[in-house]
């Protein structure tokens, strides 16, 4: 069985105009468009326009806005909001996206489906609270302990944002996961003229209700390696829930075969179906020699630079995941297949690079070249064109 | 600033905290998204609500616009000393430097058209608050530079300023308009 669609169509093409919209408030209406009708948060800076739209938002729809003690209490209780039936989301930045580490984990054991919005700003611990930096990349792959998959999406314009907030939020409920949607502080803060489609352009992903009796029912189907269908608290089905490695009813167990098969399976479902979670973005790579692999807002400079480039005849092109976790692999290899050099600017001390250099095994691949940067300003797409140009 | 088949004006508001000028970036922006045209607002401040380098960048164009964040100015305007003097330079040649001389008492540029006010001291005398400073500069740029249509940006600041607010701020903007219009006289 798979997740329901619930698809609808609308007969008029619908013409809105354009409106002048933040990254975070596009974040909050992608979510609350795609159906969340739960937040549980701590404002932080740069994220806290989110904290703000949906605290007058979700009462006129409906739903509920609980302004928590701090960011574990936030991730525990949006964990909560989810097992009673919920679509449920935070939103923070990185020192409470540290503290929600353990949450994380617990969320993905316990395959709860929930939203974070990271909106990376500078430095370790408070860091550089109004500035940009990509420095929680990898933190969101392997920031909660126990090794298990993570499901990151990165968006680099306003609308974008919004588009991948409701892809997120499907991808929770679709995976049974904690989903992060990671934003930089730039695109967070900024706004841009967006028209926004309307919304039944898009597809809601719901959770798909058991149809066997409450005492059949088990909340882990061993059965199904993943998408089960699953009860939410107060329906009239029995279930535990715990951190520890749980058997199909989620009641703790030492058993090996039934710790394989709950690991197995959190890996394999998403590893299954990594086609349908990456997703990247081609730009003017056709015939080139060099590549650009940047990300977010980076992604936004590299563009520009390429476009620059192009018009003086260097043959250069940008690759950009719009997925960052699971890593856009086989997108990589064949990008270091067919380029002699592969430019990697990101704001941070090289993250990304690393995964750019575990897909490099090939000796005939292209060169790749670093540019980081850690001072809280961007990089400018005059860098980039230099960096273009030295390497061309 | 003539419109072109294809053009990006690229304009940074540039003070200290607590000036308004986030509010007058997102004024002008929505300015210009009622004209039709695309554009970015992006921000830099420090975590201070007050004090502290602050500035916004409007980029307007008729093409998509990629790096969010003004690099070379068609139009300055800078309400402090330190903000003048850290981006002067960027102004393109020929481009626009607007200072409000209540702060700014040193200005030094070549090949760049200067318009110095005491605007601060100008709104505390005619206005009675230094509060719609921000709007009064705004208004004076937008008449000098034409960035956006003068309808459109009336309608931004009636739909952007807290109704107790939209008289005092239209008197700004009128009054920001008179002061370009006998500058250049």
């Amino acid at each position: 069985m798979t997740t329901k669609k619930t698809e609808k169509k609308s007969g008029k093409k619908n013409v809105k105009k354009r409106v002048l919209l933040q990254g975070n408030e596009a974040a909050a209406l992608g979510a609350l468009d795609a159906g969340v009708n739960f937040f549980a948060g701590y404002p932080i800076t740069p994220s806290t326009e989110i904290a703000e739209i949906m605290a007058t938002e979700l009462p006129k729809r409906g739903g509920k806005f609980v302004q928590m003690e701090d960011e574990i209490a936030s991730i525990c209780t949006v964990i909560g909001g989810s097992l009673a039936g919920a679509k449920a989301m935070t939103a923070t930045s990185g020192p409470g996206f540290s503290l929600m580490q353990e949450g994380i984990g617990f969320a993905k054991i316990t395959e709860t489906p929930c939203l974070i919005v990271n909106v990376q700003r500078g430095g370790p611990s408070t860091g550089l609270p109004t500035k940009p930096s990509q420095g929680d990349i990898m933190a969101t792959r392997w920031g909660s302990h126990g090794d298990a998959p993570a499901i990151v999406l990165y968006p680099h314009t306003v609308k974008e944002t919004y588009e991948l907030a409701i892809r997120a939020v499907n991808l929770a409920e679709k995976y049974r996961t904690c989903v992060v949607l990671l934003l930089d502080e730039v695109i967070g803060h900024m706004s841009e003229a967006v028209t926004l489609p309307d919304v039944s352009k898009y597809r809601v992903v719901n959770r798909i209700k058991p149809n066997v009796p409450p005492e059949w029912y088990k909340h882990y189907d061993e059965n199904q390696k993943y998408l089960s269908p699953v009860a939410s608290y107060g329906e009239g089905y029995r279930f535990h829930v715990t951190g520890l490695v749980h058997d199909a009813y989620g009641f703790p167990t030492n058993n090996s075969n039934e710790a394989a098969i709950m690991m197995h399976r959190l890996k394999k479902k998403i590893t299954f179906n990594i086609r349908d979670l990456v997703q990247i973005e081609s730009f003017h790579m056709e015939e080139a020699e060099i590549a650009i692999f940047a990300a977010g807002i980076v992604a936004r400079s590299a563009k520009q630079a390429v476009i620059k480039a192009r018009k003086e005849g260097i043959k250069v092109g940008l690759i950009r995941p719009m997925t960052i976790w699971p890593f856009p692999d086989d997108a990589v290899r064949k990008m270091l297949k067919n380029v002699e050099t592969v430019i990697v600017p990101e704001l941070n001390q090289g993250q990304m690079i690393h995964e750019i250099e575990r897909l490099a095994k090939d000796k005939d691949d292209g060169k790749i070249i670093k540019m980081q940067m850690v001072n809280g300003e961007l990089i400018t797409p005059t860098q980039i064109l230099h960096k273009i140009k030295e390497v061309n | 600033m003539s419109k072109k088949e294809s053009f990006r004006t690229e304009i940074r508001l540039s003070g200290s905290g607590g000036q308004g000028l986030m509010l007058a970036g997102h004024i002008l922006a929505d300015a210009s998204v009622i004209d039709g045209y695309r554009v970015t607002l992006s921000k830099s401040y420090g975590p201070e609500s007050r004090g502290g380098a602050s500035r916004t960048d409007v980029i307007i164009s008729d093409e998509e616009i990629y790096y969010p964040e003004a690099t070379r100015f068609d139009c300055l305007l800078a309400l402090m000393q330190e903000a003048c003097d850290k981006y002067v330079y960027d102004v393109k040649t020929k481009g626009i430097l607007i200072v409000d001389t209540t702060h700014v008492k040193n200005v030094s540029v070549m090949n760049t058209k200067v318009y110095e006010l005491p605007f601060t001291n100008i709104a505390k005398e005619k206005l009675g608050s230094v509060l719609p400073t921000n709007i009064l500069t705004l208004s004076f740029l937008v008449k000098i530079t034409k960035a956006v249509s003068l309808e459109s940006l009336e309608q931004a600041i009636r739909e952007t300023v807290k109704p107790a607010f939209v008289d005092l701020n239209i008197k700004a903007m009128n009054l920001g308009y008179e002061l370009a219009d006998n500058y250049e006289k």
